[in-house]
């Protein structure tokens, strides 16, 4: 047999702009379809849960199957006000940038299930390694967001001194990590940490976030790696909304396999979940972390998802995507989803919904208010003079002659 | 002859070597049929196919690696690192792979890459999209290190890298992607347009590594920077008043010592100006340099105008970022030194 010519593959989407946007390829399976395992579940049993998709909200809005973490009307409500919050402090602060008064944010809009279930499934005293997309967990642990605006204002109140670019916030008051700007560092430093967690012989695990852009990294590899090994209690998160920046998934690995079922290559069980419904989120978060908890070992979940915004406020996804691409999306928007589930319960109303949304308007607008009383990047930032502090604990010798010259 | 910006003329030495060299391959970070985030591959998929200009999955060491096996099995890959500062998961490629391949092999393999990267401040980028990392690899045997100031000498230079046998660093300075940025953010920015290095061949050219230029010939003081800095030490000189010949370096590595040698012994005064870190970073290099081949001819200290030690802070880039004022101080200084 003659040699074969070797044919380089190039992975491409099936959709550019100017095309009408196409979600054809993106299978769905119907809610309720995977049963809920015992906690113990060795990871080789649990190739359908990497390959398929745990779902609970069906489309008639009902919540079905063995996933469905039955939480009372109140618990749904707070989780619908806190995605609801999300979205409007979102919106609002993307017209701040707009207006000059920040150099930079970054909208979760789509994803807001992902981040606000996932909070409320873990425990408050858990350690949250995000990505610069998880401001819903923040709200979903009642930081205020005056305080989130005063970083991102800069302003004199930044509890990070203008030392940090805007949303990558560091919260340790919430136990929520310093977000990194370099992608993927901190999966493997949240296994440390749960490591660290295991050696006291503490109660409290670690979660990490990164996206399935992400997913390439070294770090990524060496997370799941040091996880496995050391069978440590932390919950390994991979948002996967459909791009990374300008690239499709397909960049990074996604045509091959999902993003759960790097998992299982390290004998990890690997979790696919639809990522805008937020009982399923909760249900596998929450699953998840008892088995991190109950000594079972560490576990990835993959929340399948979508991002509806721009990558940040110097993007526009007009150069790479079909306009409404959204519009399409097979899951929905997770808001609305959890809405006409509450609705279908006789626990919501349309009414309600619009004097909720209204009520969390006029809160962020109060919020921005007083926020950007205390000053903003452009108008009273904060001082310079705390511009040498914290490179180290304390200010070695050539640091106190540079500042000294800097005259700050 | 077109007026480019640095983006264009960047686009433009792609566009050339992509057309004279099938072996040319371009990709990185969203530089496919985005054209990347600064839109210097922009149209270069549309015009050569993805296989030769394509995106990457997100990992900087899988990056390089992957540009280093394809270099050695025969092309000259050019690749981008989005941002300078997140160059560092292909440290180890670069440091141990790129750098040595061709030593530990005493010549049977090389890897002919080219790795582009924006660094600099003053965009608002904060601590992960500011950095000027290139003194660290200055520091490494067997890369080659450069960092053009103006649309002209980026198409050239960028050129000369690509046809380079050896690794090579091309540094963009992103603050000047669009005009010669003087140091003052508070003032319109001139278009490239409107300079004289705007002024750009649509032909193939190229210009040597290890060639410095001479920007402005002067007799008081010798001012050795690069990148945007030489627009800001412009600004300076013009200010103060001080005659200060102005070296663009345009390749750190390989050094034009020539070139900084007459100038210093011409002048027996130097100023040494980087955006970078000042500990250990290149000025450093200068001046030992400087004090080994001038000494005798040194009528004042040598100074260094760096950026300071610490992660360049979001909200205090102008309080960082060494503007003509501090260029300016020291040019004065070094004059009143006896
Ligand atoms: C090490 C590193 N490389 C590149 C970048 C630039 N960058 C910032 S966000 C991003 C895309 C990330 O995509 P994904 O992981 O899917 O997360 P998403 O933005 O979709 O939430 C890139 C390439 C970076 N911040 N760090
Ligand atoms: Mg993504």
């Amino acid at each position: 047999m003659a040699d074969e010519t070797l044919r380089l593959h190039l992975p491409e989407p099936t959709t550019r702009p100017g095309m009408d946007p196409d979600a054809s390829m993106i299978k769905v399976p119907p809610a309720g379809t995977l049963p809920k395992p015992p906690l113990d579940e060795p990871d080789d049993k649990m190739w359908d849960y990497a390959l398929g998709m745990v779902r609970v909200l069906d489309d008639d809005h009902g919540a079905v199957g063995d996933w469905d973490p039955k939480l009372d009307a109140d618990t749904l409500r707070k989780g619908l006000t806190y995605m609801m919050r999300t979205r409007a402090f979102d919106d609002r602060m993307l017209r701040q940038q707009r207006q000059g008064k920040t150099s930079f944010y970054m909208k979760c809009t789509g994803e807001e299930a992902c981040g606000v279930a996932q909070a409320m499934a873990l425990r408050p005293d858990d350690m949250l390694f995000p990505s610069y997309r998880q401001q819903s967990m923040l709200v979903a642990r009642d930081w205020p967001l005056v305080d989130l605006m005063c970083q991102i204002f800069n302003n004199p109140k930044d509890r990070l001194q203008g030392k940090q670019l805007p949303v990558l916030y560091s919260v340790k008051g919430a136990n929520f990590f310093s977000i990194s700007g370099n992608l993927g560092t901190q999966f493997p430093q949240a296994v440390g940490w749960a490591m660290a967690s295991a050696y006291k012989n503490d109660s409290k695990i670690a979660a990490a976030w990164v996206g399935e852009g992400t997913t390439a990294e070294g770090d990524f590899h060496h997370a799941l790696t040091f996880a496995a090994v050391y069978q440590a209690p932390v919950v390994l998160n991979v948002t996967n909304n459909q791009y990374a920046i300008s690239s499709f998934s397909g960049i990074a690995g996604g045509e091959q396999s999902t993003f759960a079922a790097r998992a299982l290559g390290y004998g990890l069980p690997g979790i696919r979940v639809d990522g805008n419904d937020f009982l399923a989120v909760y249900a596998v978060t929450k699953w998840a972390a008892d088995r991190a908890r109950s000594n079972n070992g560490p576990t990835l979940i993959e929340l399948y998802t979508y991002r509806a915004a721009a990558h940040s406020t110097s993007d526009d996804p007009s150069g790479y995507r079909p306009k409404d691409e959204f519009t399409v999306w097979p899951l929905g928007d997770p808001i609305d989803r959890l809405k006409q589930h509450l609705i279908k319960l006789g626990e919501w109303s349309e009414e309600q919904h619009e004097a909720l949304h209204q009520e969390l308007e006029d809160e962020v607008k109060r919020d921005l208010k007083e926020a950007a009383s205390h000053g903003t990047l452009g108008v009273r930032p904060c001082s310079p003079s705390t511009m040498f502090d914290d490179v180290f604990k304390e200010l070695p010798p050539h640091l106190r002659r540079q500042r000294q010259e800097a005259g700050v | 002859m077109s007026r480019m910006n640095m983006i264009q003329a960047i686009n433009s030495a792609l566009d050339n070597m992509l057309e004279r060299d099938p072996n040319v391959l371009i990709f990185g970070e969203d530089v496919g049929y985005f054209g990347g985030v600064f839109r210097c591959t922009a149209g270069l998929q549309e015009k050569y196919g993805v296989k030769r200009c394509f995106d990457t999955p997100i990992a900087e060491g899988g990056i390089l690696g992957m540009a280093i096996g394809m270099g050695a099995n025969g092309l000259r890959p050019v690749a981008e690192i989005q941002f300078a500062d997140y160059i560092y998961p292909a440290f180890d490629q670069l440091v141990s792979e790129a750098a040595r391949l061709r030593y530990r092999s005493a010549g049977e393999f090389w890897a002919p890459i080219t790795v582009r990267s924006p660094c600099g401040g003053g965009i608002y980028g904060g601590q992960t999209h500011s950095q000027s990392p290139e003194g660290i690899f200055t520091h490494v045997s067997g890369l080659k290190t450069v960092m053009p100031s103006n649309p002209y000498d980026a198409k050239g230079l960028l050129i000369s890298c690509i046809e380079d046998d050896d690794p090579v660093l091309f540094f963009e300075p992103k603050r000047i992607y669009n005009g010669p940025f003087d140091g003052y953010h508070d003032r319109a920015l001139q278009p490239w347009t409107q300079h004289p290095m705007g002024e750009v061949p649509d032909d193939y050219y190229s210009i040597p590594l290890g060639k410095a230029n001479i920007v402005r010939p002067g007799s008081d003081v010798t001012v050795i920077c690069y990148g945007t800095m030489v627009h800001v030490c412009e600004t300076a000189v013009k200010e103060t008043g001080v005659d200060g010949e102005i070296i663009d370096l345009r390749t750190m590595l390989p050094l034009d010592l020539d070139c900084i040698v007459a100038s210093v012994q011409k002048t027996g005064r130097c100023v040494i100006v980087h955006e970078a870190t000042r500990t250990s970073g290149f000025g450093a290099e200068l001046i030992a340099e400087i004090q080994e081949h001038c000494f005798y001819h040194l009528e004042a200290p040598p100074i260094r105008v760096t950026g300071w030690d610490t992660p360049y802070p979001h909200a205090f880039e102008w309080e960082y970022f060494p503007g003509p004022k501090r260029v300016g101080e020291a040019l004065t200084r070094v004059m009143e030194d006896a």
